[in-house]
């Protein structure tokens, strides 16, 4: 689009203007017109209150009275602000939510850490050594990716009972950490690593478990890490299975305890958002420093899908 | 990691979809070696995965009740049951595939178009693209249990945010959002789309930005509109990606219990009780697992089938 457009009702003017890009009714740089852009930012900016609109009722809503928060027509700021929700919150042994915070985090990190030790060990022999069975193991592993998780939900909870699991949270951090799909995707990786790299290591001496360490994981952080942010956001999101193996209110994760307030908290709206909001916002704050990287390993899920 | 399962091609440099067989080490390891790194998966993913996938077969052959001293081998009597139109369990199993299907219906076409044209939107040079699709992205990091509980209150039909500007607008017969069809599989749907169509526009995305320029510059010059352009280069570079994103929703859409959980309870009537919801009180509420586990079984197989085809469908446009 490197042509000059004369806009309409310049024509006294003279016929090569002087500055060209100031003519131009395309932006080079976009493809588009300013019509284009406008619409562009009004789509954008519709969809983002659409997302937004409900984070913010939710954050209003727990500042606010009982009678304020089903009062109608709707009132963005609360009338009388106050914190009444969060205390009653607060007061309830049976709602520790800054406990359930805690345990979420810890399954999320334990079970991540999980996933990556095992798929990682597991992967680099599927890539990277020829030995007996090693066909077999590979093929089954990809295998059980076609096989949905609930069709292990009946006997994982008659193991996690035997294990004397059932209400602790090694339910949570172990039974899911056999990753198909990571040791599938990594091993993918690791066959794409140069060999010449490798055999410099073992030229200097350097074993099976030292190039793994220091040659193969150090050249792998960006798949390590998308392996990481989903087994973590599976983790974060798993509802299921907490639902039903954890019992006493201590025990529970965020998505479990949660649940637990519904009926609790029937009609105590603000309670119930004052929950949501501390069940949401160090997660949304977090998000948003780290949120480059985790839309990057979402994508790269896709990619190599 | 239940909802990420489906692999299919590789894009990455590495040759062949297996373990490489080109690249085979200049000495030999140990014989136990690579038995030694393997261990740590192979034993969870003996416990957790293997030996369940046949010991549920075992228990779906069983009256396995776990209150019960004696579990009695039935065969194939669990899912003849399945299939006794006169049973009260076969009835209700059938109803809860039927809300699952009707939700996969229903929520699959929404969750691979809405995202595509946001994904569309967001491959857009523009300022502040990073922020949109951090926006668009967020309601997913929340999870279920935030996303039920906050639209259990703004769907509320007396008392809801959303009735209230329907009111505003004239609307003033409260819509049942939450308590009646077709109500709550507009909920149900409309929900799920909120929550989940960052994650699939930002699949999309990344396929997008994988599409060669050069493709579509060749197609403006033969004179391609916008359209033609979306048509002829965009879709067919990105089939992979659409079926990936495909195979995935219609699995996370197959497995769909929160929404339902949190916020219908499964009304009106068990209309809106899942496949799973259904499998999880039998289960693990009556604790019928022999039973349970029929019902898994034949809800996988289905699915497995469903993903064949899917995959064989589209491969075969592809070729």
């Amino acid at each position: 689009m490197a042509t000059t457009v004369v806009p309409p009702g310049s024509t006294t003017r003279p016929a090569a203007p002087r500055h060209p890009a100031a003519r131009r009714r395309r932006d080079e740089a976009t493809g588009r017109g300013v019509v284009g852009t406008l619409l562009l930012y009004a789509m954008l900016l519709i969809l983002s209150v659409l997302i937004l609109a409900p984070l913010l009722w939710m954050l209003s809503t727990s500042f606010k009275t009982t009678g304020d928060a089903t009062a109608l027509p709707p009132e963005w700021i609360p009338p009388a602000p106050t914190v009444e929700g969060y205390t009653r919150l607060f007061a309830d042994a049976q709602a520790p939510l800054l406990r359930w915070l805690g345990n979420s985090v810890l399954v999320g990190v334990l079970h991540t850490a999980l996933v990556l030790v095992t798929a990682s060990a597991a992967a680099y022999p599927l890539a990277r050594m020829r030995f007996p069975g090693r066909r077999l193991m590979f093929a089954l592993i990809i295998a059980t990716l076609f096989v949905p998780g609930f069709v292990f939900l009946m006997p994982n909870y008659l193991i996690v009972d035997g294990l004397g699991w059932l209400d602790s949270l090694w339910a949570l951090v172990v039974p899911g950490a056999a990753s198909a799909f990571g040791v599938f995707f990594l091993t993918q990786f690791f066959a794409s690593i140069p060999a010449e790299l490798e055999e410099a290591a073992l030229i200097d001496g350097a074993n099976r478990w030292q190039i793994f360490v220091r040659v193969v994981l150090p050249l792998s952080k960006a798949p390590l890490a998308t392996l990481g942010l989903l087994s973590f956001l599976g983790s974060w999101n798993d509802f299921l299975w907490p639902l039903y193996v954890l019992f006493n209110p201590e025990q529970l994760t965020l998505p479990a305890g949660l649940a637990t307030l519904r009926g609790a908290y029937a009609t105590d709206f603000p309670a119930v958002m004052a929950g949501a909001a501390i069940a949401s916002i160090p997660v949304l704050i977090l998000f948003a420093f780290v949120q480059r990287f985790v839309i990057a390993g979402v994508a790269r899920s896709g990619l190599k899908g | 990691m239940a909802t990420i399962t489906a692999p299919s091609r590789s894009t990455t440099p590495s040759r062949g979809t297996g373990p490489s067989r080109r690249t085979g080490p200049p000495h030999r390891p140990r014989p136990w070696t690579p038995y030694a790194f393997l261990a740590p998966f192979l034993l969870i993913f003996g416990t957790f995965v293997l030996a369940p996938a046949v010991s549920g077969l075992w228990m779906s052959l069983h009256n396995w009740d776990f209150f019960l001293p004696d579990r009695p081998f039935v065969g194939l009597q669990n899912y003849v049951d399945l299939f006794t139109p006169d049973a009260l369990v076969a009835q209700q199993f059938w109803e809860s595939m039927r809300a699952t299907g009707l939700f996969v219906l229903l929520s699959v076409p929404l969750l691979m178009a809405i995202p595509l044209g946001l994904a569309l939107l967001l491959n857009q040079r523009f300022r502040g693209r990073t922020f949109f699709r951090a926006v668009f992205f967020a309601p997913y990091v929340l999870g279920v249990s935030v996303v039920g509980l906050l639209w259990q209150y703004l769907l509320n039909g007396n008392t809801g945010l959303v009735n209230g500007y329907l009111a505003e607008l004239g609307i003033t017969e409260a819509v049942p959002w939450l308590t009646a069809t077709p109500w709550v599989w507009v909920s149900l749907v409309g929900v799920t789309v909120w929550w989940t169509m960052g994650f699939n526009s930002v699949v999309y995305l990344a396929g997008l930005q994988n599409v060669d320029e050069a493709l579509y510059d060749a197609a403006k010059v033969d004179g391609a509109g916008r359209w033609q352009r979306f048509v002829h280069v965009t879709i067919p570079q990105m089939r992979p990606v659409i079926l990936f994103v495909l195979t995935m929703t219609v699995l996370a859409s197959a497995n769909m219990f929160g929404q339902s959980y949190l916020l219908t309870s499964g009304n009106p009537s068990n209309e809106t009780r899942t496949a799973i919801m259904f499998i999880a009180e039998v289960g693990l509420e009556q604790f019928r697992m022999g039973l349970a586990a029929a019902m898994s079984y034949l809800l996988a197989l289905l699915l497995i089938v469903i993903s064949a085809l899917n995959f064989l469908f589209l491969r075969q446009k592809e070729s």
